[in-house]
């Protein structure tokens, strides 16, 4: 009965979406804001991604909330899985193999690079602070997955978690305090396209960048290092 | 005829089917949390269609600022970066109870999980636990 009703509704759910998508007009949206972003973004935020001058530019403080919400999902895994017990050096899994740790080791500094290129030409080209920010989180996770036994400095990760989060906030109350709106854009715009341009939304990012790396690095080493005992 | 939105359209529909169906078919969570995982795809793929332009460029500056040619919708694509960002930090956050749900029970059947509850409230109550029928059902789950 259960599963008849699963596939009624699956049935019924499939037939709706068939519909909704079949009254759009494919490949021809109205686009009303986007042709209105795509008309002004460029001279009112100076960066020449769009989609970076709407994440940051236009709904800076959506992005603020969305980075609550990943610190509130980061903080509450730490708080669940927290035992009080930490790892022992006998219940850790062994060192991975020779081409593991190799690997680990000579991919590091270029995931770093990658990473953090990535988080600072997030305004020019394709990518931003989120997904620089995953590539920095992969590699400080990459050692913890070579050498299981190695734990990660918590502490450091929170420190640099802290001080991104509040330099976002700060720019946005210099802004606010400054010019009387939070988030408002400071500094010059620069020439569209060079690397030191669109203002403050370098900087923003380079913040959302180094905090949700830190963010999730940290969340990674937590479920590394739960206590798996009795799986 | 099938053109190649179409067919995406229908990639993403069928991805969303997919895992909602997972969801709600099966019994074992981390089964569930893949489906939603799935889904969470498929809802994604569906929104940044929605901004898809025929002849169109990704929305970024590369030539000149006077002459912009013709761009795909940016503000679906800022949506889907929030939603794949927040779809994360939900994932990962199911993980963890996920995690503690395994240590403490044992089992991540949710018919199991569910019993062993309600076991557990009746003997801190000091109540006789409630003898229901469980339907028995043939899932490798």
């Amino acid at each position: 009965m259960h599963q008849f009703s699963s596939f009624l509704f699956l049935g019924g759910f499939l037939f709706f979406l068939s519909v909704l998508t079949g009254i759009l007009p494919l490949g021809d949206p109205p686009m009303i804001i986007g042709q209105a972003i795509q008309n002004h973004g460029v001279s009112e935020t100076g960066a020449a991604n769009l989609v970076t001058a709407v994440v940051l530019g236009y709904r800076g403080i959506d992005t603020l909330g969305e980075l609550s919400i990943l610190f509130a999902a980061a903080t509450a895994g730490g708080l669940v899985l927290a035992t009080g017990k930490k790892k022992t050096q006998a219940s850790a899994d062994e060192d991975a193999g020779f081409i593991v740790k190799t690997a680990a080791e000579l991919l590091f500094p270029l995931l770093v690079v990658a990473g953090l290129y990535i988080v600072i030409h997030g305004h020019l080209t394709p990518g931003g602070g989120f997904q620089g920010g995953v590539i920095l989180a992969a590699a400080f996770f990459l050692p913890l997955l070579a050498k299981p036994s190695t734990t990660m400095n918590h502490n450091t990760m929170s420190l640099v978690e802290g001080f991104s989060g509040a330099a976002f906030i700060g720019i946005g109350l210099i802004g606010l305090f400054n010019h009387g709106a939070f988030l408002q854009p400071l500094l010059s715009k620069g020439v569209v396209g060079e690397l030191f341009s669109a203002g403050t939304l370098p900087l923003l990012y380079l913040a959302v960048g180094l905090k949700v790396g830190a963010e999730l690095a940290g969340l990674l080493a937590n479920l590394n290092e739960e206590d798996d005992e009795n799986v | 005829m099938f053109d190649i939105a179409s067919i995406l359209f229908a990639g993403a529909t069928g991805l969303l089917v997919i895992g909602i169906g997972g969801m709600v078919l099966s019994e074992h969570l981390y089964r569930m949390l893949l489906a939603l995982a799935i889904a969470e795809a498929g809802a994604n793929l569906m929104l940044v269609l929605a901004g898809f332009k025929w002849s169109a460029s990704a929305p970024i500056i590369t030539v000149s600022v006077e002459s912009i040619p013709a761009m795909v919708d940016p503000v679906p694509q800022a949506m889907v970066l929030t939603a794949i960002v927040i779809g994360v930090g939900v994932q990962a956050l199911a993980l963890t109870m996920i995690i503690r749900i395994r240590n403490a029970y044992g089992t991540l059947n949710m018919r199991e999980v569910k019993l062993k509850m309600e076991q557990e409230f009746a003997d801190m109550a000091d109540l006789p636990i409630e003898t229901r029928s469980v339907p028995a059902r043939n899932d490798q789950s």
